[in-house]
């Protein structure tokens, strides 16, 4: 038995020297385990000790050096990697991290998992086979996973008499492929077994005039991490005694720097950063990947799951979103399942709502679907039970990226990106959501209503309607607000302010509002709606829906003396025709469900009076 | 950004856990785990109670360092012994390493975890050291009683760890799993981390069995007949109970000479720890039943 001599010393990697992620995959018997056992030992990696213990399990054939890696007994049973090994070493050059991902299909979620991590891609071929679908996969799912370098290592070239002709077949199919993916490949022909143009050249291909394989990982470049706008994810809230309150989290974009204004998301509190604490000293900014703590200027409302961003370009908080999925777990998906969302630092309820597709990875073309199962990668609507900061896995991966987990057994079921983040707070949402688990606010059960705000222009409506709205919302509700005038930018563009075309601006307003409280909303209409016959229709339109009419009563010499928008002014001059209190009539209900005085009571007051009606009429719980 | 990482992940144990302990062994890895807590948490204090498992057996200057880590760092230490081991006088000299290991190591484990009711237990395992961890996770679920089910691993794309415990599991958590040996010996000289004598060359008393320096630490390791303890300069790379760990003939008396020795030796960290040995695959067994 022969034991390799060390042909390149192993050297002493310098500090902070750069480091390159590189995912080893390939079908099985390819030879992969076989490279990487290969590639440590002539770069003189290996320990002897380690050495020794190989060889003597090596059989008849010769050194094993696949035996190197193959870390778990099933998978030396069965001659196969299962699980993703890491492998850790440095030349001269920068230190490596080798993720070796299993070649059988039954573990594409094993390789998917390994990619995520990684710049760059090793991918084998066998020589005498060829290109396989399993090739094929493994390409898509290294370039879904964000890769675009592959070193295309086409390995048994000693059994296929070095032949030149092979290799550029391969290649050129393989090019082909990988156009259609965007990928840049470097092509390199290899005899792992014999270690030819592993660490050292080939002598028996000298029609190949590139680099060996572990001197073309050396010059390959890092992906680098998203350098955009600033993102702290907060982690856990730091308060050691009473004058500090610092937040901890790892940067995930962009720059932190004292003296930055910051906005807390969801919600998007503004705050100034004071003070960024580490163990060695404060500093005066830190970049991606640092882990600091940050000391703000006020007291906001924030803590894990809290994203500070930077105010000019901030990222989404949705509840809606279209992610692609790799399923990983041997329960295939369901829709409409309640699951939980690991994003960045937040973990929230959600469920699939659709499965918009599957995509063929070999074929490279999206089939619809009604099922993802163990290894399948398809597209799917996610929507959360509350909004989550997110980005498009191609913009910041870390926030970009999520795991769903099943709520029961705690499996990890998919791997997601962010496609689209969708904010839907206004048209998704479902009642009963969640309702029997203790860690969703009892405030969010509501029953949904419409509230129909009526009164003169500058009667105050709109104001009424935007603290309720915030109001509820805080309280963890779902309101949205139909606003008269916002209405006839877009649905109602083309009504005018005649009888029959206020009436239809009624009616549409009562279909739009009873379409949202279907849907589970409480949906607060404010529209002056001057003629009690449009009124009553709209209570007709109702439905089922509970209906309520609230009179804000405020004197017509008040609602001009305001006149926020100049209309009274206006309408007196002659230039506004039909205007409701000037040149057109506003009849008063005469029994509205409430009525709150706009001349007295402040904005925050009227609210408080129509969400103490819609505790009263058992809509919500409390706010 | 091994440290960014690694305090990332600490931070990330004390957020999601009721009660995580760190597992402190004493040897270098833990050392640079307790520098790291100290960091992460700053200015607060590390929010976990530091645990180590005492087989007795453990050289004496390691108890000594121990002690005095955890006075001056304000430590809130639990030493923890499996006291009916002790009683039934297990040792590794008359019972073999494997029985002793498993009695005052494994289950000792497992008995402080579950009197101490934690759901996580921070380790300073790292994935260069065996090829089984190569392959093990950063946050590692374990079933109840403890168990290992190397099939049962949750995959951390993106580094994302699905933390939910359901009654009964616990988590491993290895926040130096992506350093190396020369990682840590790096860390230790950059930040100046005080670690165990017995990593440094001296004069030691010793006899030599079979391939294996074995340092006479007490009189509770029987000598062989004709067997004499001689003084020999010999060092530590790993550290474990003194008789199942093995020294090196070194002259690496500073942390500059054993970063130097490091770099041209060809031994494996590991091959000074009898234990591991006894079949290739023994820490993946071992870890099966609870080991850490």
């Amino acid at each position: 038995m022969r034991i390799a001599e060390p042909s390149v010393a192993a050297v002493p990697p310098v500090e902070k020297q750069d480091l390159l992620k590189v995912l080893a995959c390939g079908a099985v018997d390819d030879g992969k385990s076989t490279l990487l056992g290969r590639l440590m030992a002539d770069a003189g990696l290996v320990p002897e000790d380690q050495m020794e213990a190989v060889a003597a399990a090596s059989g008849e054939g010769g050194f094993d050096y696949a035996l190197l890696l193959d870390g778990l007994s099933a998978e030396r049973e069965q001659g196969i990697t299962i699980d993703v090994a890491y492998r850790y070493f440095a030349t001269a050059r920068r230190s490596f991290i080798v993720v070796d991902a299993p070649g059988h299909e039954q573990f594409t979620r094993n390789m998917a998992t390994g990619a995520s991590a990684c710049d760059v891609a090793v991918l084998l071929v066998d020589g005498r086979k060829g290109l396989l679908p399993q090739t094929r996969r493994h390409a898509a799912i290294a370039t879904l996973m964000g890769i675009r370098d592959i070193v295309l290592a086409v390995n048994k070239m000693d059994l296929v008499g070095h032949d030149e002709q092979v290799f550029r077949a391969i290649v050129d199919a393989f090019r082909s492929h990988a156009n259609s993916l965007g990928l840049v490949v470097h092509p390199i022909p290899v005899s792992a077994a014999l270690g030819e143009n592993v660490v050292h050249p080939a002598a028996a291909m000298p029609w190949y005039a590139g680099p060996p394989l572990l001197s073309l990982l050396e010059t390959l470049a890092p992906v680098r991490p998203s350098c955009g706008s600033l993102r702290f994810p907060v982690q856990r809230v730091c308060r050691p005694n009473l004058d500090f309150r610092g937040y901890q989290g790892t940067v995930a974009g962009g720059r932190v720097r004292r003296g930055d204004t910051v906005v807390a998301l969801p919600g998007g509190q503004p705050s100034r950063i004071t003070r960024i604490v580490t163990f060695d000293g404060d500093l005066e900014e830190a970049g991606v990947g640092e882990a600091v703590t940050l000391v703000l200027d006020r007291e906001i409302e924030a803590g894990r799951g809290t994203v500070f961003a930077c105010p000019e370009n901030p990222p989404a908080a949705v509840d809606h979103l279209v992610a692609r999925l790799v399923w990983l777990s041997d329960m295939p998906l369901a829709t409409g399942r309640e699951l939980l969302m690991r994003l960045g630092n937040d973990l929230v309820p959600c469920r699939i709502t659709a499965l918009r597709n599957r995509l063929d990875i070999v074929r490279l073309v999206e089939d619809p679907a009604t099922m993802l199962e163990t290894n399948d990668i398809g597209t799917a609507s996610i929507a959360t039970a509350r909004p989550v900061v997110v980005e498009r896995y191609d913009d910041n991966r870390s926030l970009g990226s999520f795991l769903l987990i099943d709520r029961l057994t705690n499996q990890t079921l998919a791997a997601g990106m962010v496609m689209e983040a969708v904010n839907a707070a206004a048209n998704v949402y479902w009642q009963n959501f969640d309702t029997e688990t203790a860690d969703r606010p009892t405030a969010r059960r509501q029953k949904p209503a419409i509230l129909w705000l009526t009164g003169p222009s500058g009667a105050g409506k709109s104001t009424v309607a935007n603290a309720l709205e915030r109001r509820l919302t805080a309280a963890g509700c779902h309101a949205y607000v139909l606003d008269g005038d916002n209405v006839r930018h877009g649905l109602n563009r083309d009504l005018g302010f005649s009888p029959p075309e206020r009436a239809e601006n009624v009616r549409r307003l009562a279909e739009v509002a009873h379409i949202l409280a279907d849907a589970g909303l409480i949906a607060i209409v404010a529209a002056i709606a001057p003629y009690a016959r449009d009124r009553a229709n709209a209570r007709a339109l109702a439905r089922d829906v509970p209906f309520y009419e609230i009179f804000v009563d405020t004197p017509l010499d008040v609602c001009a003396a305001r006149d926020p928008k100049g209309l009274y002014r206006r309408a007196r001059q002659g230039l506004v025709e039909n205007f409701t209190g000037v040149g057109s009539p506003y009849e008063p209900p005469e029994a509205p469900d409430l009525r709150l005085d706009g001349s007295s009571e402040t904005p925050e007051q009227e609210a408080d009076r129509i969400l103490a009606l819609l505790v009263t009429k058992g809509h919500i719980l409390a706010a | 950004m091994l440290e960014a990482e690694a305090i990332h992940i600490l931070r990330e144990t004390e957020a999601v856990f009721r009660r995580p302990v760190l597992l402190y062994s004493i040897g270098k890895d833990s050392s640079v785990l307790l520098h790291l807590a100290r960091k992460a948490f700053y200015p607060g204090p590390i929010p976990f109670k530091v645990v180590h498992v005492d087989t007795t057996w453990k050289f004496r200057e390691m108890i000594a360092f121990r002690d005095e880590q955890a006075r001056a760092l304000g430590l809130d230490l639990v030493v923890h012994t499996n006291e009916e081991g002790l009683a039934a006088g297990l040792s590794p000299v008359t019972h073999g390493a494997g029985l002793y290991t498993h009695a005052m190591k494994t289950v000792a484990l497992r008995q402080v975890l579950d009197r101490l009711g934690a759901d996580a237990a921070i380790g300073g395992a790292r994935r260069d050291e065996e090829k089984s961890r190569a392959k093990e996770r950063i946050f590692s679920v374990r079933a109840p009683g403890h168990r290992w089910d190397p099939k049962m691993q949750r995959p951390e794309p993106w580094g994302l760890a699905n933390t939910q415990l359901v009654e009964g599991e616990t988590m491993r958590v290895f926040p130096l799993s992506n350093w190396t040996e020369h990682d840590v010996w790096a860390y230790i000289r950059a930040e100046a981390i005080p670690v165990v004598p017995l990593y440094f060359a001296r004069e030691r008393p010793v006899v030599r069995r079979g391939d294996n320096l074995i340092m006479v630490d007490d009189d509770r390791l029987p000598l062989e007949p004709g067997e004499v303890p001689q003084m020999m300069r010999v060092r530590f790379r790993t550290l474990g109970c003194y008789p199942l760990t093995a020294a090196i003939r070194s002259d690496a008396e500073t942390l500059d000479a054993v970063i130097a020795e490091l770099h041209g030796t060809r031994r494996s960290e590991r091959a000074g720890r009898l234990i591991d040995g006894e079949r290739s695959e023994s820490i993946e067994a071992k870890k099966m039943e609870g080991y850490f």
